[in-house]
C-alpha cells in the first residue's frame, strides 16, 4: 500500500503545500468520510495535485476503483467519467461547490491533515482508472493497478523527483508513485506559474531526476533560468524526442543523463532511450523479456505487465488483440539499425495522395538553428486536398524576418521530399499545447 | 499590382522554391506545359489566396478550370469584385 509510512521523510510539494508522505499512518484528507467510500468506485476531482495526491494515498486499497479526472474537468467531462466507470462515489475539494454529479456518496478532501479517527481499512487491490490522451472524440477509460503502475520501477532511494506533468494523467502518476515508493521527494509545477518559477522552485529542492515532453523541455531550453537546475536525469516522454532537443538538453546539461521513455496510459512504460539519439535501437523489437515489442504495418505493438488491463465504460473496444498486444498507434520507420517515430497514425497530412507525418516535418524544422520549436500541420487544397504548413518559435537572436523564412524553407526542401516541406511558414511566440504538455494538434 | 503581374510573380517565384524550369508565360499557353506540377499549383493557389484575399478554385461552384495562363489570370480578375 502506497500509503504505508517508512519513516523515510518523504515529501511532496506542490508551489503552496508540501505533503508529509509518513504522516498518512496516523491522518488524512478524507476524515471519517473515508470508510463511506470502502469499496466504491470514487471518482476524484478536486482543484489542485497536493490534494490529488493526498485522495490518492487515502483511497488506494480502501476504494475498489479510483477514477481519475485531469484538471479542469467541466460538469459534462465529469458526468461522462463517472458514467464510462460507473461510479458511486466522488472526492470534491472542501474548497469549492462539490460537482453536481449524481452519486451516492460525496466526501470532501481538505487539507492540511487531520488525524484519523481510526486505523484506514486498506483491504483491496484497488483499480485505477484513468483517461488516455487521445485527441479525437470524448477521452476513453482504462484501468491500471498498483502492480500494472509500478512495474517499470527501480529503486530510487536518495533521488529527488520533479514533473512538469499533472498527476492526475497517467506520465504525472508515474511520476508520484515513484515518489511515494521510494524517492526522497517529488516537486511538482503549478498551472499558474510559468516555467522560470518552476525552474527556481526545482532548483531550491535540488530536484535531480525531472520529467517533462518534449514541449515542456523546450521551453526550459529557452527560458533565462535553465541553469537553475542541476540535473543527473533528463526525462523526456509524451511526444517524440528529436535529435535537436536531445542536443539541446545534452548540451545545456552536460553532468546529466537524458533519456526519453517510450509510454502510453494504455500501454504503459515499454522502454527508456539513453544512448543520446531519436528513436530507438531495432533490437529492441523482441518478445524474450518483460515488454515485447511488434511492429505491425509500422505501427508499435506492445505486451508488458505494465499495459492497462483493459478499456472501461459500456462499448468500449478490446485494449488488446488476441496476443495480448496493446495497438500503440505510434508509426515507426526503420532506418538501419533504428526504429524512428515517425507520427500518429491517425495525425497524417495527405498531399495529393503522398502521406506526410507531421512529427517527421517538424524534426527536420527543430534541426535548423534558428528554429527552437515547430508546428506542422494541414492546410487545405482545392487542387492536392492539403498543403504542409508550418508555425515555429524562433531561438533567442534569430530575426522573424523574409531572410530566415526563405532559409529555413530552403533547409527544409534540402532534407525532404517536396511535397513533405512545409509550403507556409509563420512565426509565432509559442505554440498551443494541451493539458499534458504536449503540442496541440487539434485532432 | 495588376492582378496580371501578381499572378505572374507568383508563378515565376513558386517555380523558383521548387527548382522548375518555366516555359515563356504567354497568355494561351496550357497551365499543364508551363513547368509546374499539382503541387507548385497547389503553393500558387494558396499563395494567391493569402495575397488577394481569395480562392476562386474553391468558390467555383460550376466546376469551370482554368487551362491557359490567360484564364488563369481571367479566373482571378473575375472573382475579384
Amino acid at each position: 500500500m502506497i500509503a504505508s509510512g517508512c519513516g523515510c521523510g518523504r515529501r511532496v510539494a506542490t508551489r503552496d503545500f508540501t505533503l508529509d508522505v509518513d504522516r498518512f499512518a496516523a491522518a488524512g484528507s478524507l476524515g471519517d468520510g473515508l470508510a463511506r467510500l470502502e469499496g466504491r468506485s470514487v471518482l476524484l476531482a478536486v482543484g489542485d495535485m497536493a490534494k490529488a495526491a493526498a485522495a490518492l494515498i487515502d483511497l488506494d486499497g480502501v476504494a475498489r476503483q479510483i477514477v481519475l479526472s485531469p484538471a479542469g474537468a467541466s460538469p459534462d467531462a465529469l458526468a461522462a467519467l463517472a458514467r464510462a466507470a460507473a461510479a458511486d462515489a466522488l472526492v470534491y475539494d472542501s474548497d469549492a461547490p462539490a460537482p453536481q454529479i449524481d452519486v451516492a456518496t460525496r466526501v470532501a478532501c481538505r487539507l492540511p491533515l487531520a488525524p484519523l479517527a481510526a486505523p484506514r481499512p486498506a483491504r483491496l487491490v484497488t483499480e485505477w482508472a484513468m483517461p488516455t490522451s487521445g485527441t479525437s472524440g470524448p477521452p476513453k477509460l482504462v484501468a491500471h493497478t498498483l502492480a500494472t503502475l509500478t512495474a517499470a520501477f527501480r529503486p530510487a532511494a536518495g533521488e529527488r523527483w520533479a514533473t512538469f506533468y499533472d498527476i492526475r494523467r497517467y506520465g504525472g502518476l508515474q511520476i508520484l508513485l515513484r515518489a511515494l515508493t521510494g524517492a526522497e521527494s517529488l516537486t511538482l509545477s503549478d498551472p499558474r506559474e510559468g516555467v522560470e518559477a518552476f525552474l527556481v522552485r526545482l532548483g531550491e529542492a535540488g530536484a535531480t531526476h525531472i520529467s517533462g515532453t518534449p514541449s515542456h523541455w523546450r521551453k526550459v531550453l529557452m527560458s533565462g533560468e535553465a541553469r537553475r537546475i542541476a540535473p543527473q536525469r533528463v526525462r523526456l516522454s509524451g511526444e517524440i524526442a528529436d535529435d535537436a532537443v536531445i542536443a539541446g538538453l545534452s548540451a545545456l546539461y552536460p553532468n546529466a543523463r537524458v533519456e526519453h521513455a517510450y509510454a502510453s496510459t494504455e500501454a504503459g512504460v515499454a522502454f527508456v532511450v539513453s544512448d543520446g539519439r531519436a528513436g530507438f535501437p531495432a533490437g529492441f523489437v523482441a518478445e524474450d523479456g518483460e515488454v515485447a515489442l511488434r511492429v505491425v504495418d509500422d505501427v508499435l505493438r506492445v505486451r508488458s505487465n505494465r499495459a492497462a488491463l483493459r478499456y472501461l465504460g459500456a462499448d468500449a473496444p478490446a485494449l488488446k488483440d488476441s496476443d495480448g498486444f496493446v495497438d500503440t498507434g505510434d508509426v515507426v520507420a526503420l532506418s538501419g539499425d533504428r526504429y524512428l517515430f515517425v507520427g500518429r497514425r491517425g495525425g497524417i497530412i495527405n498531399v495529393g495522395g503522398a502521406k506526410v507525418h507531421p512529427e517527421e516535418v517538424e524534426a527536420a524544422l527543430n534541426a535548423h538553428a534558428a528554429v527552437r520549436a515547430s508546428r506542422v500541420f494541414a492546410r487545405k487544397s482545392p487542387i492536392t486536398g492539403a498543403l504542409v504548413a508550418a508555425e515555429i518559435v524562433l531561438r533567442d537572436g534569430a530575426a522573424a524576418d523574409e531572410v530566415t523564412k526563405r532559409d529555413i524553407l530552403a533547409a527544409c526542401r534540402a532534407a525532404l521530399p517536396a511535397y513533405k516541406a512545409p509550403s507556409f511558414l509563420t512565426f509565432v511566440a509559442e505554440l498551443p499545447m494541451t493539458d499534458g504538455g504536449k503540442v496541440a494538434r487539434h485532432g | 499590382m495588376t492582378t496580371r503581374l501578381t499572378i505572374l510573380a507568383a508563378i515565376r517565384e513558386v517555380a523558383a522554391e521548387q527548382g522548375k524550369t518555366l516555359a515563356p508565360l504567354d497568355d494561351d499557353l496550357p497551365l499543364m506545359e508551363t513547368g509546374l506540377d499539382s503541387l507548385c499549383f497547389a503553393i500558387l493557389i494558396a499563395r494567391l489566396e493569402d495575397a488577394v484575399g481569395n480562392d476562386p478554385f474553391t468558390a467555383s461552384g460550376d466546376g469551370r478550370l482554368p487551362s491557359t495562363v490567360g484564364e488563369l489570370i481571367a479566373f482571378y480578375d473575375n472573382a475579384i469584385v
